[in-house]
């Protein structure tokens, strides 16, 4: 491997992180679908960037599984659905955007001390990418927390799981079979949550998620 | 042989002279993809002459800190553009030209042109005064930011060794040098009051900044901020130009063929940068006030996520 191929893949990797970042940023509706379909090409690009340096051909169509379905799909989807509940307006959320940015800065800093020593063992590569993969895990679990459109959670779910995805395919990649179950599960998940939304909204008139808090007797 | 206080001093008078031509390229590439035909390239130097041969109408009430901030603003910002290397690095400042006193040296001319806004007492100038700060307090920590990243990485705060490390080998592409490049270009536009932040073609507008500050002046005193700001563009095009784009820089000292290309290069740079600026000026519409720091904090953050991403990309082998 010569420098300039690990600095590709380095280059990949930090771009996911960046681009997490700019879900977290972004409050228009559209353009957090846009932005998430970024996300999935670069996760797309990383892996068979993974794949062409490790030799693995398997990881090829993890790849081309990340581009087909959360690259073109489910942005896609979302889209319509976004469209047909009519919610194509900004959305809010709990905190504002400086101080979640900081949040999320300091879960960065946080991945990289936890999983530089865990991982001391394994070679310089596989730590990079499992301390952007942490982190990419952890900026998607914040944007569900901060969210409270059912929309952008479910884009932070998604976004959860490319990070997973990059940490499997620096861990020397995954088996195919699971890598297939995982992304028929996360596909499953996104009918489901697609069936969820409308449920949401058919019955609370938004998808605002404060009126399920409502519901159960939670809050006034 | 050029020596290298002869470099120093073609490189002073050249920042001074070739600042408001890159003001008058930019208006004119501006203007023509507005499909409007624009004034000459030159218009700025005749508007600097014009300005200075005029007299200078000072308001009643003001002090004599109106009347010496225009000469501090503009001789720090020119002292700070000197210090950039432009088409030689090594040069006889070299050992002073540290990114962080030319951050320090344009704190400094913000602060009195600030002061000179509040002076006069209208309403105006303290608008201006205080958006500014505003929009400071944010660029100024996410440039430093900027420059903590690029230091950590040449291992040098010193703009000469770190234009040679950004040449030398083992750069390849780094995702901290990204982020640190997006954040800069964030922070000039900021500086440098274009579009996205404020709008540098009007005079009248609620929501100026740089010309609400600069708003009572007149004469020579406009002739002398005007320079000063035209220069501060060229000085943050210089320093994009001299960390992210090396090469063709030459060293002092060296041939005059090798001075021939490192003017070539520097030239190509400016007019490259300028195009670019001016696209993106063009294509983007201006933000409200309020949203401007929101912009800028885009800048803090990537550099912040720059100086965090250092420490992965510095695992031992």
């Amino acid at each position: 491997m010569t420098p300039l191929d690990t600095d590709i893949a380095h280059l990949l990797a930090g771009s996911m992180v960046l681009v997490s970042f700019l879900l977290l940023y972004q409050d228009r509706m559209f353009a957090l679908l846009n932005i998430f379909a970024v996300h999935a090409w670069v996760l797309a690009f990383s892996v068979a960037w993974q794949a062409h340096l490790q030799q693995a051909p398997h990881l090829f169509i993890t790849a081309l599984i990340a581009l087909v379905f959360k690259g073109v799909f489910i942005p896609v989807a979302l889209h319509r659905i976004v469209v047909r509940l009519g919610i194509h307006r900004s959305i809010e959320s709990v905190v504002s955007v400086g101080p979640t940015m900081l949040f999320g800065m300091a879960l960065v800093a946080l991945s990289i001390v936890v999983m530089l020593p865990v991982t001391e063992a394994a070679g310089a590569f596989v730590r990079e990418d499992l301390a952007f993969a942490l982190s990419i895990v952890l900026l998607g679990l914040l944007m569900m927390v901060t969210r409270r459109n059912a929309v952008g959670q479910v884009i932070g779910f998604m976004s959860l799981e490319n990070g997973l995805v990059l940490a499997a395919t620096g861990a020397r990649g995954m088996p195919l079979v699971v890598e297939i179950s995982v992304a028929f599960s996360v596909l499953i998940a996104f009918i489901i949550i697609g069936i969820f939304l409308f449920r949401i909204r058919e019955r609370f008139d938004s998808v605002d998620v404060r009126a399920l808090d409502m519901s159960r007797g939670e809050s006034p | 042989m050029i020596r290298g206080w002869h470099t120093q001093l073609a490189q002073i008078v050249l920042v001074l002279l070739l600042a408001p031509l890159l003001s008058g390229v930019t208006r004119k590439i501006k203007s023509r993809l507005l499909r409007r035909r624009g004034t000459s390239v030159f218009q700025p130097y005749r508007d600097l002459l014009k300005l200075i041969r005029k007299e200078a109408v000072v308001a009643e009430n003001s002090s004599w800190l109106f009347r010496t901030a225009p000469y501090i603003v503009f001789a720090t910002t020119w002292l700070a553009a000197a210090l950039v290397p432009t088409f030689a690095t090594g040069l006889t400042f070299s050992a002073a030209a540290d990114v962080i006193v030319i951050v320090a040296l344009l704190g400094t001319a913000r602060f009195f042109l600030a002061l000179a806004g509040l002076d006069v007492g209208t309403s105006f100038g303290g608008i201006g005064s205080s958006r500014e700060m505003m929009f400071a307090s944010l660029a100024e920590p996410a440039m430093l930011l900027v420059v903590f990243t690029v230091a950590l990485f040449a291992g040098s705060t010193q703009l000469s060794s770190i234009s040679a490390h950004m040449t030398g080998p083992g750069v390849g592409l780094n995702i901290s040098l990204a982020l640190a490049l997006i954040a800069l270009i964030i922070v000039s536009i900021a500086e440098n009051a274009r579009v996205p932040v404020d709008n540098p073609a009007t005079h009248l507008e609620l929501t100026m900044v740089h010309e609400a500050m600069i708003l009572e002046y007149s004469g020579r005193h406009l002739a002398v901020i005007e320079a000063a700001a035209s220069m501060k563009l060229l000085l943050y095009v210089s320093l994009i130009a001299c960390i992210f784009t090396p090469w063709g820089t030459t060293v002092a000292g060296s041939g005059a063929v090798a001075y021939a290309i490192g003017l070539g290069s520097y030239l190509l740079k400016l007019a490259a940068f300028g195009f670019m600026l001016v696209v993106f000026e063009t294509a983007i519409a201006k933000m409200r006030v309020f949203r401007v720091p929101e912009f800028l904090s885009v800048a803090l953050m990537l550099g912040l996520l720059g100086v965090i991403l250092l420490f992965i990309s510095r695992v031992p082998q």
